[in-house]
């Protein structure tokens, strides 16, 4: 009876409004939680999973792809695969001149877009409108447009099947995705106070030195965005890589692309089953590296685009 | 002796100049130089000779008469690559800017989360595709795409029973085309969240950017979330919907099957003309797209500054 009566005086209370709102909050947030993790987990899980699959199937020996009732986790783990590809690959000659290349092109992409971005931001001079109009017709014509001419112009000056093409655009800020990147540069330049170069120039620093030594350190997170992005498209990219027949022996991805018949040719595996299982090897092989990369920037990455101007 | 005097702006215009100098040379001579040669290209028949050079042949409109009447698949090609842009652009976007939602607000291991999310950029290689795809043709027996779709299609359907759904909306009455546009999206849903990667990071920053007292006024006046969403959210990321659509449509096209046809075309059939052809007439149709779309998003844009 004390409980009960006890009861009415709390709900008559102006304390149980006060109880009943916070625990209706505390449950509405639970339940936000919990539908934003069943989200997450859904969409990572189809993001993942054929991932999952491809790593686990290069595991797989020879009974465990026969036997239908193994699925995901191989009975018999082998490394097998793993050595198969690394050698058909030729996989540490082939990934150190992959990441030359990639590194280089991204170098050059950073230094001369951020230049060029940091030019539109910063300099009035006649005609910027039409020539930043430019840089748009370079984000938004693919450039699949002008594959052919150059294609023929790379070949009249004979530097088909090497990787000087590549080296060329980047360097004359029009490579792989360029347009895109002068563009978050000068929104990222547009976006810094205009003190710091006022100081800088009453401290008497000419524009170069400006330039290299205080606004490039000043626009770390859209270096850091252009850099990742740089490296991860340059890595993945298979289009001017084809265009320019870089030689297999000195891309990942190319070499990738012709794995399964050496994997045939060399190895003797006729079976098609058996020679898939070193292809998700290879495949494996292939990703490593950008993901160590992107992993080793991720931090600063998330920030840097949070920062960098493509959004403002 | 007298000092040349050169007035400050002068300067500052030269030492503009001089910043963009790498890239305008290259524009000039690799970008719009190529561009007038692709039109060129697609006026002519093309014959490369063996010692590096190339001989052109007037042919006037003829290859896009070749394009348009002659040649077995282009049209074709062009419709499937342009509807399956225009059904797959919306779905990526608004699929991206949920998640980016979903990932902004606070949480635990959301380094991690992103990280996943980022994952299909990284993966997003012809080549790791092009390989996967032939080990599973050849898995499916000899060199025949379609009975790799087949076999696909039939374990896919094994998990969902799609008939039945269908029937369900059906009976509700519900207009085929709105039926037939949900089907097309949940059948794609795997595509659409590996395409979002790119879009979805840079929603993230888009919302970062929102200055957090706009909530706070949302909150103290009372507003619902969906309100908030709607009323704050929403106008503040609109400016970005357009540069992210941009994105997403010159993406959807540069992996579309056109530009593969024109790629076989002029490299394994060695018709350059023709080739040129599918190019310029593509990216014609790409950039009224283009053009279209930014129109009518800008139309209703509410820009901050």
């Amino acid at each position: 009876m004390k409980a009960m009566e006890k009861w009415r005086a709390f709900r008559n209370s102006p304390r149980y409004e006060d109880r009943k709102g916070a625990v209706v909050k505390k449950s509405k947030n639970l339940l936000m939680t919990l539908l934003q993790i069943i989200l997450i987990v859904g969409i990572a899980y189809v993001i993942l999973s054929p991932v999952i699959g491809i790593v686990s199937q290069s595991f797989f020996s020879d009974a465990d792809s026969a036997n239908p009732m193994v699925f995901t986790i191989p009975m018999q783990p082998t490394m097998e695969r793993y050595e198969g590809a690394w050698t058909e690959l030729n996989y540490l000659s082939t990934m150190g001149s992959t990441l030359l290349y990639t590194v280089l092109n991204t170098l050059f992409q950073v230094l001369i877009c951020s230049m060029v971005g940091y030019g539109f931001a910063r300099f009035e001079f006649p005609l910027k409108k039409l020539l930043f109009a430019c840089v748009v017709v370079m984000i938004v014509i693919p450039s699949h447009t002008i594959m052919l001419p150059l294609y023929m112009t790379f070949r009249s000056m004979e530097l088909m099947r090497s990787t000087m093409p590549m080296y060329i655009l980047s360097i004359f800020g029009v490579g792989l995705r360029s347009g895109l990147y002068v563009y978050i540069f000068n929104q990222f330049f547009r976006g810094l106070p205009k003190e710091i170069e006022e100081a800088a120039f009453v401290d008497g620093a000419g524009t170069w030195y400006t330039y290299f030594r205080i606004m490039l350190i000043n626009a770390m997170p859209a270096v850091i965005t252009v850099t990742v992005f740089s490296l991860v498209w340059q890595y993945n990219d298979m289009f001017y890589a084809k265009l320019f027949q870089i030689p297999n022996s000195s891309l990942l991805a190319r070499q990738l692309s012709t794995l399964q018949s050496n994997i045939g040719a060399n190895l003797k595996i006729m079976n098609v089953r058996i020679q898939k299982l070193y292809v998700n090897a290879g495949v494996v092989l292939t990703m490593l590296p950008i993901l160590i990369i992107y992993l080793v920037l991720q931090r600063r990455f998330v920030e840097g685009v949070e920062r960098s101007g493509i959004v403002g | 002796m007298k000092k040349l005097h050169v007035s400050m702006a002068t300067k500052r215009a030269v030492n503009g100049y001089l910043f963009i100098l790498p890239w305008f040379v290259g524009f000039a001579l690799f970008y719009i130089r190529s561009l007038y040669m692709t039109v060129q290209f697609s006026l002519n028949e093309l014959t490369v000779l063996p010692a590096g050079g190339y001989e052109l042949d007037f042919v006037g409109l003829g290859n896009y008469i070749t394009a348009f009447t002659g040649h077995g698949t282009f049209k074709q090609t062009l419709v499937t690559s342009l509807s399956n842009m225009i059904i797959d652009v919306p779905l990526i976007i608004f699929f991206s800017l949920f998640v980016a939602m979903l990932l902004n607000r606070k949480m635990k291991c959301r380094g991690l989360v992103r990280a996943i999310f980022f994952l299909p950029v990284l993966m997003n290689s012809e080549a790791i595709a092009g390989t996967l795809d032939y080990a599973a043709q050849m898995m499916a027996g000899g060199l025949s795409g379609t009975s790799a779709e087949m076999a696909e299609a039939a374990s896919s359907g094994a998990a969902v029973n799609m008939q039945y759904f269908i029937a369900l909306f059906g009976e509700i009455a519900l207009p085929t085309s709105v039926l037939d546009y949900v089907v097309g999206a949940v059948s794609r849903i795997s595509d659409i969240i590996q395409a979002s990667g790119v879009q979805i990071v840079l929603f993230i920053a888009a919302l970062q950017s929102i200055t957090p007292s706009m909530y706070e006024v949302a909150k103290i006046e009372g507003a619902t979330g969906y309100e908030t969403f709607w009323k704050v959210t929403f106008p503040m990321v609109m400016p970005h919907i357009i540069t992210n659509t941009i994105y997403t449509i010159v993406d959807a096209f540069s992996q579309s099957e056109v530009v593969n046809l024109a790629y076989t075309t002029a490299f394994t059939e060695s018709n350059y003309g023709l080739s040129s052809a599918f190019s310029v007439i593509s990216s014609v149709i790409t950039c009224a797209i283009l053009a279209l779309v930014v129109y009518f998003i800008s139309k209703r844009t509410f820009y901050y500054n």
